[in-house]
């Protein structure tokens, strides 16, 4: 090249070229540059002889270790469930009824429901199990279908109107304004008379109207006093906790067309002993009751 | 005449094709799109008729244009296509990661949801702001280096033109929910069949402007950019092999299924990295910073080194984005494996473009485009470094859907692409409008510290955020139960997301200021503002202290 200079600056020499007033100078590669560039292609023929790495006609090479990344899954989960399998074994040999008694086992029981809760649950009860609108809250002492560990245990096993298990939780509302059983004005009295059995509305005509419906029509599920029946997992509309709202427009909505709540049957899904933890956890958020009836001991 | 009358029957039967295709379309998103190409052709025929000089036409008088000087029209263009696409991107970026600290500002709305307004987010910055400063630069870089103008301008002006019609057609297209559902590769067969034509055509502009050259050599920008121009129609022609449910459908469906199509995907994914943001900006790196430097280029021997095994070993890289899936596990190994040695590769675009300073390095501290040209390379060299750092399999373990890899991505998007465009356009402005300089070099200073601090916040709360996540996600108590629910990583994150969203706002700041700057300098102004270079000095006071001796 004729126009190789030396470059003031560095002292180094140009390769000769020019574009538009660009040149280059003629330095050699970095040491450490190439260096490394030479230890990362070392280290990966080294990974490469490790891991599987070579594609060939059937398979692909397996590496020297025989490692995969399906049995470095399987190794993890193994090692964590063999952490849990005296828990889970114990929770398994322990019959809920004396749970209570065996405080050790116990919290180790609500520690395990607690990671169930948020891997099943959370989608619909919420993180803080406070629930949402449709969705009960766990935290209060009310009760739908009854709130000690067995009657927990029985909802979360068999779950909540599900078709095909016949110990599953189910009773039906009807739809008082969409089958006509009620008209549109009596739908709002009876709302009206809902609304003050919680102090909600002050006692007037449209509620004493409502009053001779809801004797007429509710009371086999709600009870005469409005308090609900955990038979029929009809609500307590005395309370002032709503699972699908309080306003009047909800509680009309709700008479009008009844709802009908879904909740999995777990024993599909879930091995007896994470059901006892869940029920245990549900148990531990605050409105857990005693056994019904004093548990037999053995 | 003739000439004219030609170009205005094309553009009439592209309007009857539109038109038509409205008519027939099977729903209601390719009926807007085809709307979109009617009014494209209706104004395409409008500028034909009313630009026509018939004068000149009437006299028989041949207007040529000025061979002595450089085609730069499609290339000012350009320059204004990347300021005003880089604020729509970063403005919907923003708004993005407001909506994913705040959810409430999905507006309930399926066009304003995050699932729609991200892509429209990462195609107006890669494809709009970066393809466009691509575009430009390879147009401007081309002529200088090969010392000739443009090859075929009508193609070069079609280029820009139908450039940005595809730009428009996907982002419509992501608002309206036309999506194939392929990241970086949204947009729909007949966009995607149109984005071909245009980049046939942007090749032949390039390679006719190389094979015109007066020079005797092709300059190192120029095979960067060539490789990137040829790589990026191959991926894109594999990853988009699709077939329509209708030919007048939005809907069409992938020949690649399963494992296969994800395969597929993020060797196109990756690439897209490796040839559009990598290998096309390096381009402009070799032409921009020798420049603005006034210095030879370190070293001739790594460009080519570097180069060959850049594009060599980007290309294998692709399935570190799919470790611990159903890919095959020896896939993932070569995947990481040529992720590592392409680190060094990398870097010899970084040592290049950083020892071009040797000589002029206190130019950084008096000029504001330098500071953002070395900017940009450190931010380079920071993310060529954690790119295979995270590939490696254990590393990636525990990084991987974390927002580790947005915090990556974005020191390497808002860092290197995002720096060396805007010191790219900072270079550009003053010498395409011919104004000696740019309106205010300090505006320039604002911008590169708005933009640094911006990306420090940007990632740095990312890094935070995807280590937290990565942690909390597979963290087990002692009695071996996994310890967070999902909402709960999520809620741990809400701080590091106001901060990302706070970087952002500091990077679209920056954005405005160089809006404001570009668009002065276009006016023809220019701010009477001290200058930078300038340590104050008072003569008077420069002196030694001598005793006045008493009277």
């Amino acid at each position: 090249m004729a126009n190789k200079r030396i470059d003031d600056a560095t002292g180094v020499e140009t390769v000769g070229h020019e574009w538009d007033g660009i040149e280059e100078l003629n330095n050699p590669l970095p040491r450490w540059w190439l260096l490394t560039f030479y230890a990362c292609i070392l280290f990966s023929i080294g990974y490469v002889v490790v891991y599987p790495a070579i594609p060939m006609l059937s398979k692909g090479t397996q590496g020297m270790w025989g490692w995969t990344s399906r049995g470095q899954l399987a190794a993890e989960v193994k090692a964590e469930t063999d952490r849990r399998a005296p828990i889970m074994a114990a929770m398994a040999a322990t019959p809920l009824e004396s749970l209570p008694a065996n405080k050790q086992l116990m919290e180790q029981a609500v520690a395990g429901g607690r990671a169930a809760f948020r891997v099943n649950c959370v989608q619909c009860h919420g993180a803080g199990a406070a629930g949402g609108n449709g969705y009960p809250s766990l935290v209060d002492d009310d009760w739908l279908w009854g709130g000690d560990l067995k009657t927990i245990e029985q909802t979360i096993t068999h779950g909540i109107r599900q078709p095909g298990d016949a110990q599953t939780r189910t009773s039906l509302m009807p739809s008082f304004g969409k089958d006509g059983i009620l008209t549109a004005a009596q739908v709002s009295d009876v709302a009206s008379y809902v609304l003050t059995l919680s102090g909600k509305e002050k006692p007037g005509a449209a509620s004493a109207s409502g009053q001779a419906i809801f004797a007429a029509n509710c009371v086999a599920c709600h009870g005469a006093d409005g308090k609900g029946s955990r038979q029929f997992g009809a609500p307590n509309l005395t309370d002032g906790i709503w699972l699908y709202g309080g306003t009047k427009a909800s509680v009309q909505a709700s008479v009008t067309n009844a709802h009908a709540g879904v909740m999995p049957a777990w024993n599909t899904k879930l091995d007896a002993a994470t059901i006892k933890m869940l029920a245990a956890y549900v148990h531990s958020l605050g409105g857990g009751e005693d056994f019904a009836a004093a548990p037999a001991q053995p | 005449m003739d000439k004219m009358i030609a170009r205005a029957a094309w553009w009439l039967a592209a309007l009857l094709i539109a038109v038509l295709a409205v008519a027939g379309a099977a729903d209601t998103g390719f009926a807007i799109h085809m709307g979109i190409v009617a009014l494209a052709a209706v104004i395409g025929l409008w500028v034909s008729l009313t630009r026509t000089d018939y004068k000149a036409v009437a006299s028989g008088a041949i207007t040529a244009p000025d061979q002595s000087r450089y085609d730069d029209d499609p290339i000012r263009w350009g320059v204004i296509a990347v300021v005003f696409w880089g604020l729509a991107g970063f403005l919907a970026g923003l708004y993005i990661a407001l909506e994913l600290a705040f959810p409430a500002l999905n507006l309930g709305l399926e066009w304003t949801t995050f699932g729609r307004l991200r892509p429209l987010h990462t195609s107006a910055v890669i494809f709009a702001f970066g393809g466009n400063a691509l575009i430009a630069s390879s147009f401007y870089i081309v002529q200088r280096t090969c010392r000739a103008r443009l090859a075929f301008p009508g193609v070069a002006r079609f280029v820009f033109w139908g450039y940005q019609l595809f730009i428009v057609l996907a982002a419509t297209g992501y608002l309206l929910g036309i999506s194939q559902g392929k990241e970086y590769a949204e947009p729909e067969w007949y966009v995607d069949l149109w984005l071909t034509v245009v980049w046939v055509a942007y090749l032949l502009v390039f390679v006719g402007t190389l094979v015109k050259r007066k020079e005797p050599h092709i300059y190192v920008a120029n095979w960067f950019f060539l490789s990137f121009i040829l790589t990026v129609a191959m991926l894109h022609l594999v990853n988009n092999i699709n077939l329509p449910v209708s030919l007048l459908g939005a809907k069409s469906y992938p020949l690649w299924a399963g494992v296969q199509g994800a395969l597929v995907q993020w060797w196109y994914g990756h690439n897209a990295v490796g040839f559009f943001l990598t290998a096309g900006f390096l381009a402009m790196m070799y032409y921009f910073v020798p420049k603005q430097a006034g210095r030879p280029i370190y070293s001739y021997r790594l460009s080519i080194i570097h180069f060959w095994a850049l594009i060599f070993l980007y290309i294998w890289a692709g399935p570190h984005h799919l470790h611990y899936t159903a890919l095959p596990d020896w896939a993932q190994t070569l995947g990481m494996v040529f992720s590592v040695m392409l680190w060094m590769p990398s870097w010899g675009g970084m040592i290049n473009g950083l020892m071009t300073l040797n000589g002029a390095w206190d130019k950084i501290r008096t000029d504001p485009i330098i500071r953002m040209m070395v900017m940009s390379l450190a931010f380079y060299g920071m993310s060529t470094f954690e790119g295979p750092m995270m590939s490696i399999k254990s590393v990636n373990s525990l990084s991987h859907y974390t927002d580790w890899t947005i915090g990556h991505v974005h020191s390497g998007a808002l860092g290197w692409n995002g720096m060396i465009t805007f010191s790219a356009v900072y270079f550009l402005t003053p010498r395409l409008w011919n104004t000696g300089r740019m309106y205010s070099a300090r505006m320039i200073n604002w911008h590169f510290w708005l933009a640094t601090a911006g990306i420090v916040f940007y990632t740095a709360s990312m890094w935070v955020a995807g280590i937290t996540q990565g942690l909390m996600w597979r963290e087990y108590g002692a009695d071996g139960y996994l310890v967070n629910s999902f909402a709960e990583t999520v809620a741990a994150l809400h701080p590091m997301y106001l901060l990302r969203a706070f970087g952002g706002l500091l990077y679209l700041s920056g954005g405005f200021v160089m809006a404001y700057n570009v668009w002065q300098t276009i006016a023809g102004r220019q701010r009477v503002e001290e200058p930078m270079d300038v340590a104050p000095y008072d003569a008077e006071t420069d002196r030694p202290l001598v005793a006045v001796p008493a009277e």
